[in-house]
């Protein structure tokens, strides 16, 4: 098993390489002089201009300017914004619980719905049920879900009144923030009726969220059931006169659930993309927000370090889906 | 008893795998439904122009926010009803179903092109050259997909043919992995020894013996990018980073909609569910398309 993490930890070094020289190059790759970009409106003097690149650096050779780049990375240098002036590695960890937060919820949404319905499905192959869940999880596939966030919001807040339109939590509660994460703090605020606002914001968001994980689970589910149930220790299992529910949640489950598990892994990466689009739209003060009014700002060197920052954090998750993977099954691991 | 042998010919052939093709694509009744729905969204998308009641950027004055046809207040010279500065919905519906369909041909076709002379390279040569092809495909995975077009978008500056290219980049190592992976399964089988000791040059092989031989994951491939296409270009019209206003491109509508949501509905309505419909009958023909394909599914 160690062998097997060394050579998986091995495998990402030249990833990462890959993804400090893509966060590296973009702002050199902008049209025009980077320098005159952050000074923006403003303009700056000649001999301004000058500090500048010799401070950041600008004026030495790329390849010099890169390992010093990957050096300050390890120091957990990451730039500062040109915005707030603020360190850009401090505004992420601020900002990333929310994303988290919604992330985990979500993920936690799509998993508990996404598993019954896809096992149901397989086991009523062919029914009303199987037909409408897997329509229904096509639909939710196929949604583009800025969109569907905006009618949730139509049906939901506007016309029932049921949840907020944006935001964390309702701006009548004022508690410190102790490990960002809203619900957690709320309860720990000990106000009343703080933690039902938290979760009350959270409501659509994660649903928005969580509606193409749900439907890409749900079918997964289904097609790694139906593959198990076809399998000869399910017959042998049945045949043996084993109860039809011990058979599927033992038998069946327990080895269509290794495909899933990595499935759902696979998500992780779909779900920041998600976060982007669905944090626009309920004011969610999360990464993907932030990112998108980093790029509208120009504010460069946060999009620089939030790009790898996200790609870091995408990698070790995948990393810890391929370990999580051979650790359920030998097979990958002694390859 | 005697067997006969028919000596089809190359057209026979064709005819006859095209048959077996249609038999199990029709098996499936969404895969039509989607396949109907596609081809209607073509005929739309080639002829806007002619079909469209108004023109899709004039604005009627006094028209502003009119409900659709059939609601109180709607006007029946506008069905679907018109936008905050007096557009006709439905004629920017159907210009949009020409953006959408433009978008799916082109970030499929550069996504698919370069992503198979890159596979096919990768996987016929091996070695090295696969080990840094493959390294960069990690790279560009690594991302989530939206961010790095977004990315790639502010480095392009904003802008639909910019953002197709974003898209198509981000798409290309799917395409390149798929190939890859097929190629070298299919390096390994006779008929291409054969073809080599008769002396076939390697782009030959490549692309005349192996090529064809690998493209069923890549047709399903393409179809479901196809989908994602419009949605990520739509998504990227809505974040203000693809087509820009006035461009009838169904996510930039949304994006200007936004303001009216708990006000008129049908603005922010009708592109949303254009863009549901148009992807959910893609994916509808992909699944049909990999049941086909898919020799492992047609014996099951």
């Amino acid at each position: 098993m160690i062998r097997f993490i060394f050579s998986r930890l091995l495998y990402l070094v030249p990833t990462f390489l890959g993804i400090t020289i893509v966060a590296f190059s973009f702002p050199r790759l902008l049209k025009g002089d980077p320098v005159l970009l952050m000074a923006g409106e403003r303009g700056v003097s000649p001999e301004r201009h000058a500090e500048i690149s010799a401070q950041l650096g600008f004026d030495r050779n790329i390849v010099l300017q890169y390992f010093d780049f990957v050096g300050r990375l390890f120091q957990g240098d990451f730039g500062n914004s040109l915005v707030t002036k603020k360190p850009v590695l401090s505004e992420f960890l601020t900002l990333f619980p929310a994303t988290i937060e919604l992330g985990f919820v979500a993920i936690v949404l799509a998993t508990l719905v996404g598993v019954p319905i896809g096992v149901l499905a397989a086991i009523k192959r062919g029914s009303w049920f199987d037909q409408l869940s897997m329509s229904a999880a096509l639909v939710g596939f196929s949604m583009p879900i800025f969109w569907w966030g905006l009618l949730l919001i139509i049906v939901f807040s506007g016309n029932l009144g049921w949840t907020p339109v944006s935001g964390r939590i309702s701006l009548m509660y004022f508690f410190p923030n102790v490990t960002g994460f809203m619900l957690i703090d709320s309860l720990l605020s000990g106000q009343k009726g703080a933690f039902a606002s938290a979760l009350h914001h959270l409501i659509l968001p994660s649903i928005v969220l969580a509606t193409i994980p749900l439907a890409v689970i749900a079918r997964q589910t289904r097609s790694a059931m139906l593959e198990v149930l076809g399998e000869d220790y399910v017959r042998t299992a049945r045949a043996k006169g084993m109860p039809a529910r011990r058979v599927i949640g033992v038998h069946a489950l327990r080895n269509a659930m290794i495909p899933v598990v990595t499935t759902i892994g696979l998500q992780i990466g779909v779900l920041l993309a998600g976060a982007i689009l669905t944090e626009t739209i309920f004011s969610w003060p999360g990464i993907g927000k932030w990112m998108i009014d980093s790029i509208s700002r120009r504010d460069y060197p946060a999009v620089q370090s939030g790009l790898l920052l996200v790609a870091g954090v995408v990698m070790l998750v995948n990393l810890l889906v391929d370990l999580t993977y051979g650790l359920i099954n030998p097979r990958i691991r002694n390859k | 008893m005697s067997d006969t042998f028919v000596k089809l010919t190359d057209a026979q052939i064709r005819r006859r795998m095209l048959a077996e093709f249609w038999f199990y694509f029709s098996r499936n009744r969404g895969a039509v439904i989607g396949l109907c729905v596609f081809i209607l969204l073509v005929l739309m998308a080639c002829f806007a122009d002619l079909i469209v009641p108004h023109s899709p950027t004039m604005q009627y004055r006094g028209m502003e926010k009119l409900p659709p046809a059939w609601a109180a207040g709607g006007n029946s010279d506008f069905w679907l009803g018109t936008d905050a500065v007096g557009r006709d919905m439905l004629s920017r519906l159907i210009k949009g179903s020409q953006y959408s369909m433009f978008i799916g041909v082109v970030v499929v076709s550069i996504a698919l092109v370069g992503g198979i002379v890159i596979g096919l390279i990768s996987g016929f040569f091996g070695g090295w050259v696969d080990v840094v092809i493959m390294r960069v495909m990690d790279v560009i995975l690594a991302f989530p997909s939206l961010l790095l077009a977004l990315v790639l978008v502010a480095v392009l500056g904003p802008g639909l043919t910019n953002a197709m290219i974003a898209i198509a980049i981000v798409y290309q190592p799917h395409f390149a992995r798929l190939t890859r992976a097929a190629v070298m399964s299919e390096l390994k089988r006779d008929y291409v020894s054969a073809a080599r000791v008769s002396g076939a040059g390697n782009l030959r092989l490549m692309f005349r013996t192996i090529l064809p031989n690998c493209l069923a994951p890549l047709i399903v491939q393409a179809t479901l990018s196809f989908s994602s296409a419009v949605l990520d270009a739509a998504a990227l019209g809505f974040l203000g980073m693809g087509a820009q206003p006035p461009t009838a491109e169904w996510g930039t509508m949304l994006a200007e909609a936004r303001e009216f949501i708990l006000s008129h509905w049908w603005i922010v309505t009708f592109p949303g569910l254009a863009i549901l419909i148009s992807v959910l009958a893609i994916n509808l023909m992909g699944d049909g398309l990999r049941d086909a394909l898919d020799p492992k599914l047609k014996r099951s």
